[in-house]
């Protein structure tokens, strides 16, 4: 049985431009009922059927969690991925029927917390959305500071600051306006937990910065889904059912076992979770391991792959599936 | 069916009993004629009408007995009730949970009425009638927590998760096989199991901790364990130990099939929506030895699987004293013939 095959069959409600680069679509039950209450900082797995190719990609859901009529993802175009992003902005229109996943966890507020430090950089603010409601519902104590490239690409910048003005600080690259982050981290009071959501390079520069000033590692928490990356074809063969498959270009290796019928588990098919690990029985090549779930020792030593965002290159690989 | 509730005590003169219905619908653990641990989590779905694997939360004939000895335990040591102050959401989804569970799978016990945030709570079989506002901690005589699990049989842990590990941070624990929420609260899911012979070195917890790390939502689990208690006492703490242990030597080759009970946790995991933390709610069944064995493939199995059973687990379940009277007393419902597979009657 895999994980994450709880689905719920949603209908399109409405699809609003953001600007330039996002797009927000509002899914609701096509049963009429109420969507499964969450937690600020889930995702939702969206199942796209793009002419025969299926794509299972996470987004963040950004609506009030207490909200139970609808679940909101923004979505930020990307014209290099594999597509999903482009199948959403191009193709889903009001009244598509879409099948999403119940909602997960992995970016969750840590409820200790005297106060909740939020850094954002671009479309990584959706999961700061849905937690800044469901805090400002219990009185919670948070700051934001959210990194945009320009004032026109700022999504959701101005509800934020109109509706929050005193605890959420907004950064405009075109301005040159940075985040001082050390001296961020120098004022915080005991007991805060920082959280950080944004591209990779910002990630590392505030885990690195947190870890230099002394923040305990419990306390720095991070949310980055990778989405799959294409790359040369590759063949696989499958130990228990003797099948031999090819990933294709882009293709990711996870939905390449899917597409030939093996039920693998998964989560977050974003390299985060851990859920989908697979054991390598032999291999003759070169793997390129993109997860952050394996340990830089377990990468090293080839006996496990993460097919959601990992791919391999070379004569010949052999997999537990 | 309606359910007869029994006006029963689980302490002193003990005149707890198990109707026929309740023998024949008692959580037997062993699929097979042996035991060893395992991760046997399924997953926790209507199985089997009047089974106690039909409901999400089971109600039986004992229910109005069970909450009455919650609160006479509850009155004479509070601190089987804890929730550390960042579990409150936590309380909250777990009103839901229960509520919604109740109402929808018991309407002729239980009505839930809701208008937003305004909750109307009605329990029949306790006669208990409560207004609210859900999410206003104000508005009910206790914490939420606490308030639900007044009225719901078994006991509840609930554990926060965090750096990749469980934590107990909140509880209501009245009926436990030797455990003690006071002890454990705060502890992650390593340090509360650290006492378990055996499952480590085979790296039981590693795996089950993964597992729950990844459940999920909507997607609840249930596992059976089990021990051996000497009378049907739903409380066998280690605080009270001085008052129960005891007891064990009053088991006698006369009164075994009486005072001996088989005790079986039907243990249900569930993750909770806003704090994204998991319930373990951990139901307790008892069963007389005598009332057992009437059902035949269950006195030849459980008399195959305690005379085999590896000394070490004899020791932590508590009963290894009384090993080789309980065995003796069981081997005369044996008679050797095959069992089929499965908990279930044949």
């Amino acid at each position: 049985m895999s994980a994450g095959t709880k689905k719920i069959d949603v209908t399109v409600g409405e699809v609003v431009e953001v600007n330039d680069l996002v797009k927000r679509f509002r899914f609701v039950r096509s049963d009429g009922g109420e969507m499964p209450t969450f937690s600020g900082g889930a995702h939702t797995v969206v199942e796209m059927r793009d002419g025969g190719v299926t794509r299972l990609n996470p987004y963040s859901l950004m609506s009030d969690p207490r909200d139970r009529s609808a679940y909101t993802i923004s979505v930020r175009r990307d014209e290099v991925g594999r597509g999903g992003s482009l199948f959403l902005h191009r193709k889903v229109k009001p009244g598509d029927r879409m099948v999403l996943s119940y909602p997960v966890n992995l970016f969750a507020l840590d409820l200790r917390a005297k106060k909740h430090l939020m850094i954002a950089g671009g479309i990584g603010i959706t999961p700061f959305l849905a937690q800044i409601k469901q805090l400002s519902a219990m009185n919670g104590h948070f700051e934001l500071h959210y990194s945009v490239r320009t004032a026109a690409l700022a999504s959701y910048a101005e509800e934020l600051t109109a509706r929050y003005p005193s605890n959420v600080h907004i950064y405009h690259d075109d301005r040159n306006e940075v985040i001082d982050l050390a001296q961020l981290l120098n004022g915080q009071p005991l007991g805060t937990h920082l959280y950080v959501c944004g591209p990779k390079g910002m990630i590392g520069w505030v885990c690195r910065t947190a870890d230099a000033h002394g923040w305990p590692a419990q306390a720095i928490h991070s949310e980055e889904f990778l989405a799959p990356q294409s790359g040369k074809p590759f063949d696989v063969t499958l130990a228990r059912s003797g099948k031999v498959i090819r990933v294709g270009e882009h293709q990711s290796f996870l939905e390449a076992l899917e597409a030939a019928g093996v039920d693998a588990p998964y989560l977050c098919r974003g390299g985060a979770c851990g859920q989908c690990e697979t054991g390598v029985v032999s291999h003759e090549g070169r793997f390129v391991h993109r997860d952050h779930w394996l340990t830089d020792d377990q990468k090293a030593c080839g006996e496990r792959i993460m097919p959601c965002v990992s791919r391999f290159e070379g004569r010949s690989l052999v997999i537990d599936r | 069916m309606t359910i007869q509730f029994k006006d029963q005590t689980f302490h002193d003169d003990y005149t707890f009993r198990n109707s026929e219905w309740a023998i024949r619908r008692f959580p037997f653990p062993f699929h097979e004629d042996s035991y060893m641990y395992s991760v046997n989590l399924e997953p926790h779905l209507s199985l089997r009408p009047g089974s106690v694997f039909e409901k999400t939360f089971d109600v039986d004939e004992h229910y109005i007995s069970e909450m009455k000895d919650r609160a006479r335990v509850l009155a004479n040591d509070p601190l089987r009730c804890q929730s550390l102050p960042h579990m409150t959401l936590a309380g909250w989804d777990l009103v839901e949970l229960i509520m919604e569970a109740k109402a929808r799978e018991y309407p002729d016990l239980f009505e839930l009425r809701r208008d937003g945030d305004r909750w109307h709570w009605i329990n029949k079989p306790l006669e208990i009638e409560q207004k609210f506002v859900f999410m206003d901690d104000t508005t009910l005589p206790c914490g939420p927590m606490e308030y639900i699990t007044r009225q719901t049989q078994g006991d509840f842990a609930i554990l926060d998760q965090r750096e990749e590990n469980l934590w107990m941070d909140a509880g209501m624990v009245t009926s436990q096989a030797d455990w003690s929420l006071d002890f454990d609260i705060g502890m992650n899911f390593y340090e509360w199991h650290a006492p378990v012979p055996l499952a480590h070195e085979l790296a039981v917890f590693q795996r089950a901790l993964k597992f729950l790390l990844n459940l999920q939502q909507g997607a609840p689990v249930r596992r059976l364990n089990w021990t051996m208690t000497v009378n049907p006492l739903l409380d066998t703490s280690p605080e009270n130990y001085h008052k129960w242990g005891v007891q064990k030597t009053e088991l006698k080759p006369g009164n075994v099939g009486q005072k001996q009970h088989l005790r079986v946790e039907l243990q249900t995991l569930f993750r909770l929506p806003r704090s994204n933390a998991i319930v373990f709610p951990i139901r307790c069944y008892l069963i007389r030895l005598e009332d057992l064995v009437t059902v035949p493939k269950w006195g030849r199995r459980l008399h195959r699987v305690l005379r085999d059973l590896p000394g070490e687990l004899a020791t932590y379940k508590g009963f290894i004293r009384n090993r080789p009277m309980i065995v003796d007393y069981l081997s005369q419902f044996d008679d050797g013939a095959p069992t089929s597979p499965g908990i279930f009657p044949d």
